[in-house]
């Protein structure tokens, strides 16, 4: 129970202790937590980033998509609208070929009906002289009578 | 019993054991038992600190490290709870405060005996390995404590701040109540320090005591076979006693480092 000098030792020893502690020890282990603190909350961070940016990638993808998808339907369309003007083309033009055909054939059969009308006429002509020349029982003068042949020629 | 001279009767047994080991004479008298012990507890319980603090990492902690930082957190907290402002020096304060105390009390764990035959084959007669059973060192710690008081005092309210309230809280400022309000902060600034050592002293004393009188009873079974019984039953006693006990000095160890922190808060706040 007795107070002594000890006392002055003791609280030498103590602020010895505090100093020690405040100066090295608490500092020491708080900078390693707040260094952790901070590294989780780097680490969180990054982590976000890396989320957000995934997602924006994936909507950046899917946007890629959407537009090939739709351009592949364009083109298909445009595709699918050639095929038919060409085919309309080629129906157009077969037409018309086939027209052009018809009406070549019609116009030379024309022609050949004309020239067989021609040379029946001719015969004719030849047919009603030597008729004539028959009922008359004498030579026509084919000379002399050309004008009128021809005349009856052209009644034909 | 102590190697060397074995005391005869209790009341020697328990002088034995409640005499420090001492160097001088009258006030100059120093305690060595209590110095060295103090330093021992200290270097241990800091020393551990500071060693684990050098190596510790902003990584993945490992266990020991975990360890340290759960205690440093929750001396942080404890002292967040009562002191709102820069904790830079009193956070570590408390954690010295506490990581100490606790340490010195620990040494009353130690078996009595065993510590004084250990000590007495060195040739040490007397030794009391509880530094905190020894006023000095309570008293030391207390009034380290009220000069930080009044230094923060004097900090946080000025020379001319503090005295006005030394004459004018609580009861206001009115030359009549100068004289009884400068008597009530005496009284409160002295009680202060004088109840936190006591306490400390009075619960380490009595637990150390509790001891002495156990190993008294233990002694008795080399006597008789009813004084085997007793002998038994003291050390079933002494073993309960000493469980008991790591809840005493851990809230001892608190209860000093809590209101350490709150005498020093109390000394930043403005009345």
């Amino acid at each position: 129970m007795n107070i002594n000098a000890t006392l002055f030792v003791q609280a030498l020893s103590f602020a010895a202790l505090i100093w020690f502690t405040v100066r090295f020890v608490w500092p020491m282990i708080t900078d390693a937590m707040d260094e952790r603190t901070k590294r989780i909350a780097d680490g969180l961070a990054a982590a976000e980033a890396g989320k957000q940016s995934l997602e924006r990638s994936a909507r950046q993808v899917d946007e890629a998509i959407a537009q090939a998808r739709s351009r592949a339907a364009e083109i298909v369309a445009q595709a699918e609208k050639r095929a038919g003007q060409m085919i309309e083309e080629a129906k157009t033009s077969a037409k018309t070929e086939g027209e052009r055909l018809v009406a070549g054939a019609r116009a030379e059969i024309e022609q050949e009906a004309a020239r067989a009308r021609e040379a029946l006429r001719s015969q004719v002509a030849a047919l009603a002289v030597a008729g004539a020349e028959q009922i008359l029982k004498r030579e026509v003068d084919a000379k002399a009578h050309a004008d009128l042949i021809a005349a009856v020629q052209k009644q034909l | 019993m102590a190697a060397g001279q074995a005391p005869q009767n209790a009341g020697e047994y328990i002088a034995h054991h409640l005499t420090n080991l001492r160097v001088g004479e009258g006030f100059w008298t120093f305690h060595i038992d209590t110095i060295l012990m103090g330093w021992l507890t200290g270097l241990l319980g800091l020393g551990a600190f500071y060693l684990i603090a050098r190596g510790a990492t902003s990584g993945v902690p490992g266990r020991v490290q975990g360890f340290i930082e759960l205690l440093v957190e929750f001396v942080d907290d404890t002292v967040k709870g009562v002191f709102p402002g820069d904790r830079k020096f009193l956070a570590p304060l408390a954690l010295t405060i506490f990581v100490w105390v606790f340490m010195m009390n620990l040494m009353d764990l130690l078996p009595i005996d065993w510590v004084a035959t250990l000590t007495g084959a060195t040739g040490l007669h007397y030794w009391k390995a509880v530094p905190t059973t020894d006023l000095n060192t309570t008293f030391a710690m207390s009034l380290t404590i009220f000069l930080l008081t009044i230094f923060f005092s004097f900090k946080a309210k000025g020379a001319g701040g503090f005295t006005h309230e030394l004459f004018t809280a609580p009861f206001g400022n009115n030359p009549l109540l100068w004289i009884p309000n400068l008597a009530l902060n005496i009284i409160e600034h002295v009680a202060k320090p004088v109840s936190l050592a006591m306490r400390l002293f009075g619960n380490m004393y009595a637990g150390e005591l509790i001891f002495m009188l156990l190993g008294i009873m233990g002694t008795l079974a080399a006597l008789s076979f009813g004084g085997l019984l007793a002998g038994a039953a003291a050390g079933v006693l002494y073993w309960a006693w000493a469980v008991f006990h790591i809840l005493i000095i851990l809230l001892q160890a608190f209860i000093f480092m809590v209101l350490s922190c709150v005498y020093i808060a109390m000394a930043h706040e403005h009345h």
